[in-house]
């Protein structure tokens, strides 16, 4: 259980407070409501550029980081498909400090250009870091327009290509900011060894003169409903084919985002797990395999990914998969199954709350999504899934028609596939 | 509104560290339990010393050791086990780091007498069964065959060998040392690791003088230690790095991964704290002298960090980051400058007391939960220290000046005498 306070300031800023006394750190996380999914299809991976030029300089503020450091304090910020969360760490005598880093980078950046095109380099050697240097690292820029033909999370936050990054100009980057760091798209939580009515008037302080900007309205089309199985073959120099599989689903608010994750911690949760139990430890087919949701806001994909072991063909390791799924379609889940992986959600529940910040991060996310209550209530919305629940779900998510398929095999010297006959 | 002015602060002067309570089991066992029953959580950690036979240093036995021990006892089968781990919500890990092997348990208080058991068989009565090994090793040749395509990787095992040679601490295994593996390799190891004299527990959470009972009743009374047979020591072979650069070749790399490092001292060494002050200025923060040169001046990276790696028996200082092929020459200078700069170019007070004052805060902030104490202790309880150790440590960091920074570099950091490990492209 997270207790919190709330309250909204005049400028529409959200702002949220949970009390902790146990430490004496505090935690300042701010999301902003803005994701790739917000992007231009010709101009991807900018929200996330933008996340790096946040730490570029303030209007009164050269540097962001050397202050926080020197009061001890650290700082980073994520930004996903669907939102940018920026968060503060610091001794909490020293909380002062970062209301006036955070809210001067609210008010304006510096925009210098300087920072521009460095953090256009950083991130360009960002993406080969982890995208193209990688043994599949760019499965998700090939899984991601195979599943997703109309909705912008047919492209990840890193973007679609390096040159989207190269060109972005400083006057976009104005726009951008104009358009979506405004205190009414943004959330903020304080945690830690704090008070209440302390937040209220450091906020009242540093945030209630930043003007209200203009409310941005999100027009996203939705993703059409799949009506043919998709499939895709890619060839690279990795040394083990791979398999991913990926079925449209809920979104984050529905009750099918929480069956399908219970579904996954019946596959792949744990090494009592059917996947792993069946397939690596029985059959001997896989030497990795899992089962996860992307749990984006909207609607999301149900993934299924494992390497096969070098004797099993691809096909034999889709119909293994197969197999499984359509287990879960015949026969219900068993009681002890059930109360199994719901007893795993317990525990986990248990370790969310050993930190500040992941707790801070979870209101945040939760208010986003439409009330911060909701993460206190999640447990009771596991506990109430029956086996019944689980057997319509996987019958509507696991079918052919609803799926994308992609393999992606290792290329032999000779330029062929070494263990296929596709 | 003035906005261009800080807020006042002040600085970190007090840290609270949780003193252990210690206890003995039976049998001799240590155990330092550590209470804090806010949350309904347990961590219990057997830690053993790692050994070897017959002076022959064979790690990825230690490995596959630790990689086989939820895989059967004599009473139930890996699958039994599992179950048994995931019905009641719990994590179960077994870990091979250099000096020791752990098997760390995480469960809600109330499922511990369910668990507490069958932790009892594993460290007891595991048996290692043929086919649960060649799945093992099956499953690990595979795994590392993906690992040994990332430069980062190589790059890793490639410094630590040439940092310490085949012994412990250099070795990595390649995909047909996993072809050595026995069965009776590993019951022999197990036998004489994993028995009381190697072992330490560490108990930390929700910890009732029940818990404490049953742990004694499990593990201090009827396990005994078979007779030592020559457990060999460890001692780290002399390298001389000397001018020495390894260059792994790949000519399709898009970025080259890059370690730089020598052997160096531990906690147990006087200077060790005033090195971990020198090697925060260095890289070992985000507003470090190498990510402010070689990521936020030059864009070269998405990230370069420097750190100590601490061991029982030695240690190793490393620069590790990965760069874009065609500026690979050029971060290699600028690392050189930097290390040089710290030798040669007294540090600015507004940079010194930063760093300070950084290091106060995030110790503070490394202090979480309870179990971040635990692992403040373990690190230091390792190497035959004791809690005094960190308010040791932070007042060393808090009276250093920019002539003692100038002495540590000098003595510990000097980049023509370390291995220069490049896995990509230098010729561009």
């Amino acid at each position: 259980m997270v207790t919190y306070n709330q309250f909204t300031v005049k400028n529409g800023l959200r702002v949220l407070i949970h009390e902790d006394h146990s430490t004496p750190m505090a935690v300042l996380n701010l999301l902003y409501d803005v994701g790739a999914r917000d992007e231009a299809p010709d101009q991807t991976g900018f929200a996330h550029l933008f996340e790096h030029l946040m730490f570029g300089g303030s209007v009164n503020i050269p540097q962001f980081d050397l202050p926080l450091q020197r009061v001890g304090g650290e700082s980073n910020a994520f930004t996903t498909n669907d939102l940018t969360n920026y968060y503060m760490t610091l001794p909490a005598i020293n909380l002062e400090t970062a209301f006036w880093l955070e809210s001067d980078r609210m008010l304006s950046l510096a925009f210098s250009e300087k920072s521009l095109e460095t953090q256009r380099q950083v991130v360009c050697e960002e993406f080969k870091q982890r995208y193209l240097n990688q043994p599949y690292g760019d499965v998700w820029l090939k899984l991601r327009p195979l599943a997703y033909k109309k909705h912008p999370y047919q492209w990840a936050t890193i973007g679609k290509e390096l040159a989207h990054i190269e060109q972005a100009t400083m006057d976009q980057v104005k726009t951008f900011f104009k358009k979506h760091y405004t205190p009414q798209n943004a959330i903020m939580v304080v945690a830690g060894d704090v008070h209440t009515d302390e937040i209220k008037a450091l906020t009242e302080k540093w945030f209630a003169d930043i003007p209200a900007g203009e409310k941005y309205h999100r027009a996203i089309t939705p993703e059409p409903k799949q009506t043919k199985a998709r499939r895709e073959i890619v060839e690279a120099d990795v040394p083990v084919n791979s398999i991913y599989i990926a079925f449209h689903m809920g979104d984050r608010r529905s009750k099918q985002y929480y069956i399908g994750d219970l579904i996954s911690d019946i596959l792949s949760r744990g090494k009592s797990s059917r996947l792993y139990r069946r397939l690596i430890k029985e059959q001997l087919l896989f030497s990795e395999i899992n089962a996860y949701l992307t749990g984006s806001i909207d609607n999301g994909l149900f993934i299924l990914e494992g390497k096969p072991l070098p004797h099993v063909t691809p096909e034999q390791a889709e119909e293994a998969i197969w197999d499984q799924l359509i287990d879960l379609q015949r026969f219900p889940v068993s009681d002890y199954e059930l109360e199994k992986v719901k007893n795993k959600i317990e525990s986990t529940m248990v370790f969310a709350e050993l930190s500040i910040l992941d707790k801070a991060m979870n209101l945040a996310y939760f208010e986003l999504l439409g009330n911060a209550d909701w993460l206190n209530q999640e447990i009771g919305t596991y506990l109430k899934i029956d086996a019944s629940a689980i057997q319509e779900a996987a019958t509507a998510l696991f079918q052919k028609e609803n799926s994308s398929t992609l393999l992606y095999l290792a290329k032999t010297n000779d330029g062929t596939n070494n263990s296929t006959n596709i | 509104m003035e906005r261009i002015t800080a807020p006042t602060f002040k600085n970190i002067e007090q840290v609270n560290l949780l003193n252990p309570h210690e206890e003995r089991l039976d049998n001799g066992i240590a155990l330092f339990a550590f209470e804090a029953c806010e949350q309904d959580l347990v961590r219990i950690e057997w830690v053993f010393n790692n050994i070897s036979f017959d002076h022959l240093v064979n790690p990825v036995l230690n490995m596959g050791l630790a990689g086989m021990l939820l895989e059967g006892t004599k009473q139930h089968s890996s699958a039994e086990i599992a179950e048994k781990i995931d019905f009641y919500g719990a994590f179960l890990q077994p870990e091979y780091s250099f000096d020791h092997t752990a098997l760390t348990l995480y469960v809600l208080h109330k499922h511990i007498n369910h668990v507490l058991p069958l932790i009892k068989e594993i460290l007891i009565d595991s048996i290692f069964p043929a086919h649960e090994l060649d799945t093992y090793i099956r499953n690990n040749k595979q795994n590392l065959s993906v690992s040994l395509k990332k430069n980062d990787f190589i790059a890793r095992r490639t410094f630590n060998q040439a940092i310490f040679g085949s012994g412990r601490y250099g070795f990595s295994p390649e995909l047909n040392d996993y072809d050595t593996l026995c069965r009776e390799d590993l019951q022999r190891l197990y036998t004489h690791q994993i028995c009381p004299s190697q072992c330490t527990i560490y108990i930390a959470g929700k910890v009732t003088s029940e818990t404490i009972s049953s742990i004694n009743r499990l593990f201090g009374q009827a396990w005994k230690d078979e007779p030592i047979v020559d457990v060999s020591t460890y001692a780290i072979p002399q390298v001389n790095t000397e001018d020495k650069v390894i260059l792994i070749k790949k000519p399709d790399a898009l970025q080259s991964a890059i370690r730089i490092g020598c052997a160096s001292i531990n906690r147990a060494h006087p200077d060790f704290s005033a090195l971990q002050l020198v090697n925060t200025i260095l890289g070992g923060y985000f507003g470090s002298r190498l990510m402010t040169n070689i990521r936020e001046e030059k864009g070269y990276t998405y990230g370069i960090g420097s750190g100590i790696g601490a061991l029982k028996h030695g240690a190793f200082f490393t620069i590790a980051t990965e760069v874009g092929v065609s500026v690979t020459q050029e971060t290699l200078t600028e690392i050189e400058s930097e290390i040089n700069r710290l030798r040669t170019s007294p540090i600015e007070n507004e940079e010194l007391d930063l760093v300070k004052n950084y290091i106060g805060g995030t110790f503070l902030g490394s202090l979480e939960n309870v179990f971040s104490h635990v692992d403040k202790f373990k690190n230091v309880h390792t190497v035959g220290l004791d809690l005094t150790y960190y308010k040791n440590h932070l007042d060393v960091i808090k009276r250093s000046t920019a002539d003692d920074i100038l002495a540590i570099a000098n003595k510990y950091l000097d980049y023509k005498k370390m291995v220069k490990v490049v896995v990509g492209r230098l010729e561009y």
